[in-house]
């Protein structure tokens, strides 16, 4: 299981590393998403993957009553993800923004906060 | 609970709510002025509970540390709390002239105060996860201020630093977890101890080494500060000043942090590397900052340059150097909030930020003139201002380990600062106004410009105290470095116990 975990990660790394490289900033985006998802795995499965029961301790007992599954990397992943949805949002509503107002998503033709020296003049 | 730890966050979070709700009044604004002035009274108290005990802990909802969530203040982080609270309040008057109405109603003080929260938690928390969910506090309230009110200079700006802020973001998450796997913890005092006791010291050096990468990117360190000038030239210019003030100092915080507390095991690798890196960030930050000619983007690159020498700090890993280091810290945060707020009300005069466009300040504005000059020659290490103590205790500090290449390459950067302030001095405010572009467009009322110009006096007299005074700041900053560089109080008053 880990290993076709790694190999998955590995997978995923790969491709957002290659959709990122993209001029393109919906491609970087996409990437982005991926590239998340595969951090996300990371922390899960930083937390060892083991057969376990949920962590749930019973109505009247102190403890769980056998081996329980790791349960914070679930939560750590769980934050992680809401957080990364927002920033997802916010990313994708400011590259609409940005095509809607620009008419380009091509990084090389966004110089519009730094524009080449001949056009300054 | 101590709430003395809680209330510098919670005090900027409900302003913000607050602001939010009365965007489209008035009162807005004057609700966030008097929460930027209940933080510094926060922040205060928790100055002066830190100097009372050393260092401070709360451990969250009551569950023990290592398995709640910590709030810790030593001498570092209160004095960091401190100065986010006095450039808050500086910003906060500065917007009152300078934003308008129609930015107002977006709900730019909900954002700006939210920013404050997420700054003052990160340089608070105590636990490496709730870390990055205060870097992403902040992150999400700075994109939207970068971009607020903007046109397409603005959306372009603010496409990279996202792209570029939030790869680091998950460089610095994947670390956060690989660290978890090894340890098994995230309480940061926790992880001393249990990273010292890793079986796999490589593989720490290999986790490190992802931090140091997620941390620099916002730190903007050689090679990862292209964010910082494609975007700081753009935004409101009081956003621009609270950014440069305190953002990228958010991530040096963290660098010292980690790299004193936690990543100890292989200094000679680790902080090795840092040496080189800061070296490239001071030289070619400065080098950068000669080619421009826009007051903002000169003062951006000079950030990066600035950045170099903290993290030299840092890097040297001797007691006086991460003194130097983190005076310079709190030098820096005052000086360049104050360059950036100089440079908005030039503009308010001249009409622009191009230097080419500009002039004759020194006539039209001699007051502006005269404010200009205390962090500009402080920026550049004249004495006796706040910036010449901080070079000296680092270049001292370079100088006492036989370091003569970091030594010059220091001195170096220290004199490009000085041709680019004087740059500025020159075009701006010295040579007559160039023919063909009007010097005073639209001449401000001047209620505008008295709101812009009280910030700026107030962060200047701060650096002429701090310059004349150095003594107390001084030994501030060697028992903060006394404690970075031994931290068992902070461990203990953590853990409640010795490990």
């Amino acid at each position: 299981m880990e290993a076709l975990t790694a190999i998955i990660i590995g997978i995923l790394t790969a491709a957002s590393v290659y959709l990122m490289l993209a001029r393109t900033f919906m491609r970087f985006l996409f990437g982005l998403v991926l590239l998340s998802n595969a951090v996300n795995l990371t922390i899960f499965a930083s937390g060892r993957m083991t057969k376990g029961h949920p962590a749930l301790v019973p109505y009247g007992a102190d403890a769980p009553l056998q081996a329980v599954g790791n349960a914070l990397p679930q939560a750590l992943v769980l934050t992680a993800i809401v957080i990364g949805f927002g920033l997802l949002a916010f990313a994708l509503a400011l590259g609409f923004e940005t095509f809607r107002r620009t008419g380009t998503m091509d990084t090389d033709e966004m110089r519009f906060a730094e524009p080449k020296e001949e056009e300054q003049k | 609970m101590s709430w003395v730890l809680v209330f510098p966050i919670a005090v900027p979070f409900i302003t913000a709510v607050f602001a939010y709700l009365a965007r489209n009044y008035p009162a807005g604004r004057w609700i966030s002025l008097a929460g930027s002035v209940l933080s510094l009274v926060a922040s205060a108290a928790l100055m002066v509970a830190v100097l009372r005990d050393g260092v401070i802990a709360a451990q969250m909802s009551n569950w023990d540390a290592p398995f709640g969530i910590t709030l810790v203040a030593d001498y570092l982080s209160a004095v960091m709390v401190v100065i986010t609270a006095i450039t808050g309040l500086a910003t906060a008057i500065y917007a009152l002239g300078e934003i308008p109405e129609k930015t107002e109603r977006l709900g730019f003080y909900a954002l700006f105060q939210t920013l404050i929260a997420g700054v003052t938690g990160a340089f608070l928390t105590g636990d490496l996860f709730n870390l990055y969910v205060w870097f992403e506090v902040m992150l999400i309230a700075s994109f939207s201020l970068l971009v607020i009110g903007g046109g397409k200079d603005r959306l372009d700006a603010g496409i990279k630093y996202v792209a570029l802020n939030l790869v680091s973001t998950l460089v610095f998450l994947s670390g956060i977890g690989l660290l978890y796997g090894i340890t098994g913890t995230l309480n940061m005092a926790d992880l001393r101890g249990a990273v010292a006791a890793a079986e796999n010291q490589a593989l720490v050096t290999v986790i490190a080494m992802m931090f140091m990468v997620g941390f620099g990117v916002k730190a903007a360190v050689f090679p990862l500060f292209f964010w910082l000038p494609a975007s700081y030239h753009t935004p409101y210019f009081a956003i621009s000043a609270v950014f440069a003030g305190l953002l990228t100092k958010v991530g040096v915080y963290a660098l010292m942090r980690m790299f004193t507390l936690v990543f100890v095991g292989d200094v000679g690798f680790t902080h090795e590397i840092l040496i080189w890196v800061s070296l490239l960030t001071m030289f070619t930050g400065v080098i950068g900052a000669a080619a421009q000619m826009d007051f903002r983007k000169i003062l951006s690159f000079h950030i990066i340059s600035q950045i170099g020498y903290m993290t030299l700090g840092l890097a040297l890993y001797t007691p006086l150097a991460l003194m130097g280091g983190v005076f310079y810290l709190v030098h820096h945060i005052i000086v360049k909030a104050n360059l950036f707020f100089v440079a908005g009300l030039a503009k308010q005069y001249a009409g622009s930020t191009d230097l080419n466009k500009i002039g004759g300040l020194y006539k039209s504005a001699p007051l502006l003139a005269a404010l200009f000059i205390i962090p500009a020659f402080s920026l550049a290490g004249f004495p006796p201002l706040s910036g010449f103590w901080a070079k000296y205790l680092i270049v001292k500090a370079a100088i006492e380990l036989n370091m003569w290449f970091v030594t010059f390459v220091s001195l170096l950067v220290g004199l490009l600062t000085i041709y680019s302030m004087t740059k500025i001095w020159g075009y701006a405010f010295w040579k007559p106004h160039p023919e063909g572009y009007d010097p005073t467009p639209d001449r401000a009322p001047p209620r505008v410009t008295t709101a812009m110009i009280t910030p700026i006096a107030g962060l200047a007299a701060m650096t002429i105290i701090i310059g004349f005074f150095p003594e107390p700041f001084v030994q501030f900053a060697e028992t903060a470095a006394t404690q970075l560089l031994d931290p068992s109080d902070y461990v203990t008053t953590v853990l409640g116990v010795q490990p």
